[in-house]
């Protein structure tokens, strides 16, 4: 079961204006299936994380329906099929 | 996502560029600066602290630093007036991992001076400078500032620790000053190898030592390129010049309400000439007396003028932050300002008078002005005149857009597929 990321409306000029995009799994960890989404759609990296790899503040990434924040960050485990979404944080001034 | 509407633009034109907490506009005039075409908004909801003008070696070149509170913030540019502007996959301003540092705003950009066309400056928070040689292409991390022994001692203001003004000396391309809150003024003599700070009687009234080497919380700092060894600088608290290239400063604040500020601008053809925008105090930082002043020395700082014809002087409580004003290159020169209540007030004839360019703008934190083309005379006989009146500077409505002009947007747009609009 290939892995399912759903990507956020700012983001999608860098997937082809695809809002899910599907990627053959094989990732273990949150972290490694999102290098996996950059390998493809390479403009997501720079959006979601920081020069140093840590997810920039105010993105939420999610496994299901948990945040990867209170269940190991990048190393969070995922399995094949799992969906990931990639959410801007309800932040703005 | 609302569309933006575009500005033609032709030589001649003279370009006031407009950042805000959320957007960009561009304000395009003819030199007589009686009518504003508007353009924008570009980076919608986005904050856009810096933009810059590069019109050497034949470009016609924006640049705009769009910051996401989501996202990040890159460097963006437009060859076309803001039809559209570049999104780099990959962050084009970003630190090197070993720097362990991760960019959080582009709070400057500023081109070289002519005789080094291809090389623009970027400050950046945390207090950084980047360098381009290829006209922006791609950015480094200067080094030599960045392994500076005081960096890790540099404390962040109000506005972060930033890194927000850069002075390049248009006769010695290795000659630079860059200024940091808080950390004062920095020099180099030598590309951005080595930095010396430059802050000797600059006051610092909020460190129990009051004239530190470093660690001034220095708002602005101008030079004329007539005379880039005279420097003009706003401190948190302070008005100063410097006449050695930044080695010793003078108090000059002579005769302003206040010697709080962030704002000030060169008058583009009277290196004597300098526009602030007093504020209250660090505590309330507002207009003084809620009176919408500008002020103007046109002797180096030995006295200086409230400029209040046209601008409101009651209940003003309006702020001016520190890129939120500057000059263009016409005789008389424009200068213009934005406020933190989405204001733009402009004066074509030197500070003389003013009039509102635009209003109902977001916050604005940056005003850069260019001019297209280098200068034209100003319309004479009957535009002149009509130039003269005070209201006739307001920016017109957005008429609506013609099809063929649509057509054009939309030729532009799929001649660049790496380009986007904004």
């Amino acid at each position: 079961m290939p892995l399912k990321f759903f990507i956020p409306g700012p983001l999608r000029e860098f997937t082809n204006g695809a809002r899910l995009v599907t990627i053959a799994s094989g990732a273990s960890t949150a972290g490694e299936a999102l290098e996996r989404l950059w390998a493809e759609h390479p403009g997501v990296r720079d959006r979601v994380l920081t020069e140093q790899g840590e997810v920039r503040q105010h993105v939420n990434v999610f496994v299901g329906v948990e945040s990867i924040r209170f269940t190991g960050g990048l190393d969070t485990p995922v399995r094949d099929g799992d969906e990931i979404s990639i959410v801007p944080a309800v932040s703005g001034g | 996502m609302i569309k933006p509407h575009h500005v033609s633009v032709k030589d001649g034109d003279v370009l006031v560029l407009v950042g805000t907490m959320k957007g960009a506009f561009l304000l395009r005039s003819n030199a007589a600066r009686s009518r504003w075409d508007v353009g924008g908004p570009y980076f919608q909801g986005q904050s856009v602290y810096a933009l810059a003008y590069d019109g050497r070696a034949g470009r016609r070149r924006l640049l705009a630093g769009p910051g996401s509170m989501h996202f990040g913030a890159v460097l963006s540019t437009s060859d076309d007036f803001g039809r559209t502007w570049t999104n780099p996959e990959q962050a084009n301003v970003k630190f090197p991992e070993d720097a362990g540092l991760s960019l959080k705003n582009i709070w400057q950009i500023m081109p070289a001076a002519a005789g080094d066309p291809n090389t623009l400056y970027c400050g950046v928070e945390p207090a950084s400078l980047f360098v381009s040689h290829d006209a922006g292409s791609s950015w480094e991390l200067v080094r030599g500032l960045h392994d500076h022994p005081h960096r890790t001692k540099w404390q962040p203001g109000g506005g972060g620790l930033c890194l927000h003004t850069i002075v390049p000396d248009p006769q010695n391309p290795e000659r630079l000053m860059i200024a940091i809150s808080t950390g004062g003024v920095y020099g180099s003599e030598d590309g951005g190898r080595t930095w010396r700070p430059r802050n000797h009687g600059v006051r610092a009234d909020f460190l129990p030592e009051k004239n530190p080497e470093f660690g001034q919380c220095v708002h602005k700092v101008v030079a004329h390129p007539s005379n880039p060894r005279r420097l003009f600088l706003q401190n948190h608290w302070g008005l100063y010049r410097s006449d050695n290239g930044g080695e010793s400063w003078q108090d000059i604040a002579n005769g302003v309400p206040s010697d709080f500020g962030f704002a000030m601008t060169m008058h583009p053809h009277d290196p004597d000439c300098v526009y602030i925008a007093p504020l209250d105090s660090d505590m309330f930082r507002v207009m003084p007396e809620g009176r919408l002043r500008i002020y103007r020395t046109r002797d180096g700082g030995e006295s200086w003028e409230a400029l209040t014809r046209g601008l409101p002087q009651k209940g003003a409580y309006e702020t001016v932050v520190r890129d939120a004003m500057d000059a263009d290159d016409l005789n008389p020169a424009g200068v213009y300002f934005g406020t933190r209540r989405g204001e733009v007030w402009g004066s074509r004839d030197g500070g003389a008078s003013w009039s509102t360019v635009i209003s109902g703008l977001p916050p604005v934190v940056c005003v850069k002005t260019c001019l297209i083309g280098g200068a034209r005379p100003a319309p004479r006989g009957r535009k002149a005149a009509a130039a003269k009146k005070p209201r006739a500077m307001a920016a017109k409505k957005a008429a609506p857009r013609k099809a063929a002009k649509k057509k054009s947007v939309r030729k532009a747009a799929k001649k660049s597929t790496s380009r986007r609009r904004r």
